[in-house]
């Protein structure tokens, strides 16, 4: 039996985060992602990890992810900032308040997609919390800190981890440990006290679910962690989980379904780009999201749900019925709360409708799949109604 | 009496008479993870010792499995199909993958036993 996969076995010269050893003790399966080794699943497996995050609850180590402070001195000034490098509206953005967004290039593709915080005491005024992805920080820092006005720095945070707790138990068990996170909406933002322990607690994150993404000091991280997985509710979740989650939340994953020669309008995410904004037009590669506003791309990515139980995974070309070329598959897998295979890729917009059937070209065999709306599994987050 | 051979890429064949039943190893099977889809051969294939034969997927990865000996495919495990779990349950029992008529038995010969097989994969990842 042959492995065919881009999963590779750990190198000696990888970084781990400071909760390396408790994965290790509690039985993961260790792999290399972004330069870092990080547990692929625990002894539970990666189908029985997802199930248990949607029925209960589960806490993953997200602490590869770079975490950062952008300074400046007033939160407009930094707001300001940020507004060059991103499409969205920062300067709006509300006390104690997130955003997901982008960082874009001058040609209008995606460096990165991060999300914003801006801290809910006046005293962090100025002070916006960014987290962004493991694989790119180190070009996400140096990007931003490129093109930052006089007055605005960027901080990098090396010393806190980020966890995040999910699933439609977490907010129970949370609030046992941190009962001021229990006033958190979907994409509110606070500090508050985890058994004491200081922490800024967010009600956001990639599975689709209800949740929680938790910063705290390193040297409080195993207690914070252990505090959690004694509760029955509680399972350790690793990447192989997180993965087959996002994608069935219809989440896209940077270097997959969105790069550098992506744009926000082909990749459907052009919902973070306000009204404001596009009327401004003053952000990188403007003039080219505006004309695909305007005038339609090329491609589009859509969800797609091959027929049968043939998994169709990143890089399966997309056909027309009538055999011509038309796109790409760009994540692709399993589902486990789905309960078969799901993907999602960009075909040619003529063929981005819900309900067009086409085909993904498999080991050589054509497999019939139809293009779905995403997400393949509702999202549950606690939104305001 | 059932004969079993191994290969170095964690294949297992139960041989009866002319009959082999091709499976994967335990440690295979543990080492792949969840299974999430197998397919196979169709009956009436033939197959070549050491070339792909079928393939079983896991979450994270697709796997060829290669073919112990060469022979005709004369039945196929619909099981492990429609409940890919099988195979991590009972890999080297309900969840086997096909069986062969054998073309050349001679060929198990350059194949391990069970005891040469369990020293080599404790030796491999």
């Amino acid at each position: 039996m042959k492995v065919i996969s881009k999963v590779s076995e750990p190198q000696a010269d990888l970084d781990r985060t400071p909760l390396y050893a408790l994965h290790v003790a509690l039985g993961a399966k260790m792999v290399a992602f972004a330069g870092y080794e990080m547990p692929l699943n625990y002894p539970t497996g990666i189908l029985r990890e997802h199930l248990h995050e949607r029925a209960k609850a589960g806490l993953f180590d997200v602490s590869h992810m770079g975490q950062a402070f952008l300074i400046g001195p007033d939160h407009k000034t930094t707001a300001a900032a940020l507004e060059t490098l991103v499409p969205g509206n920062i300067a709006g953005l509300g006390l104690g308040r997130m955003r997901y967004t982008l960082l874009l290039n001058g040609e209008g593709g995606i460096v990165d997609d991060i999300m914003v915080t801006r801290s809910s005491s006046p005293e962090e005024d100025g002070r916006l919390f960014l987290v962004v992805n493991a694989a790119r920080k180190a070009i996400d820092y140096a990007y931003i800190q490129a093109r930052l006005p006089d007055g605005v720095k960027l901080q990098a945070v090396t010393d806190r981890v980020l966890f995040a707790l999910h699933g439609p138990e977490a907010a129970a068990v949370l609030f046992r440990h941190c009962p001021k996170a229990e006033s958190l909406w979907f994409l509110d933002a606070t500090r508050a006290e985890f058994d004491g322990i200081e922490c800024s607690v967010s009600r956001s994150g990639y599975t689709g679910d209800d949740g929680f993404e938790i910063s705290a000091a390193t040297d409080k991280a195993e207690e914070v962690v252990r505090a959690l997985l004694q509760h029955a509710e509680v399972l350790p979740i690793g990447l192989g989980a997180r993965d087959t989650l996002r994608l069935e939340a219809g989440l896209p994953l940077y270097g997959h379904d969105i790069d550098e020669a992506t744009s926000p309008v082909e990749a459907d995410l052009a919902w973070a780009i306000p009204e404001r904004r596009r009327a401004e037009a003053n952000f990188p590669g403007a003039r080219r999201i505006l004309e695909e506003l305007a005038h339609g791309v090329r491609r589009k990515r859509v969800g797609l749900r091959p027929e049968g139980r043939t998994i169709a995974r990143d890089g399966t070309r997309i056909h027309a019925r009538d055999g011509r070329d038309i796109g790409i598959v760009t994540s692709g897998g399993f589902g486990p709360s789905v309960g078969g295979p799901i993907a999602m890729g960009y075909v040619a917009t003529e063929f981005a409708n819900e309900g067009e059937r086409l085909e993904l070209v498999v080991r050589g065999n054509n497999i019939v799949a139809r293009v779905v709306a995403l997400p393949f599994v509702p999202h549950r987050f606690r939104r305001r109604t | 009496m059932a004969l079993e051979r191994y290969t170095k890429e964690h294949e297992y064949i139960r041989v009866e008479g002319d009959i082999g039943t091709v499976g994967i190893t335990k440690h295979a099977a543990e080492h792949l993870g969840d299974v999430v889809f197998a397919e196979l051969p169709a009956v009436g294939r033939h197959v070549t010792q050491g070339a792909g034969a079928a393939v079983v997927e896991s979450v994270k990865a697709a796997s060829d499995v290669f073919a112990p000996a060469s022979g005709e495919v004369i039945e196929t495990n619909g099981a492990i199909v429609d409940t890919p779990a099988l195979v991590n349950e009972d890999p080297e029992g309900r969840g086997w993958f096909f069986r062969i008529r054998l073309k050349d038995k001679s060929e198990l010969d350059s194949l391990m036993d069970a005891a040469a097989y369990a020293k080599d994969a404790k030796g491999s990842g």
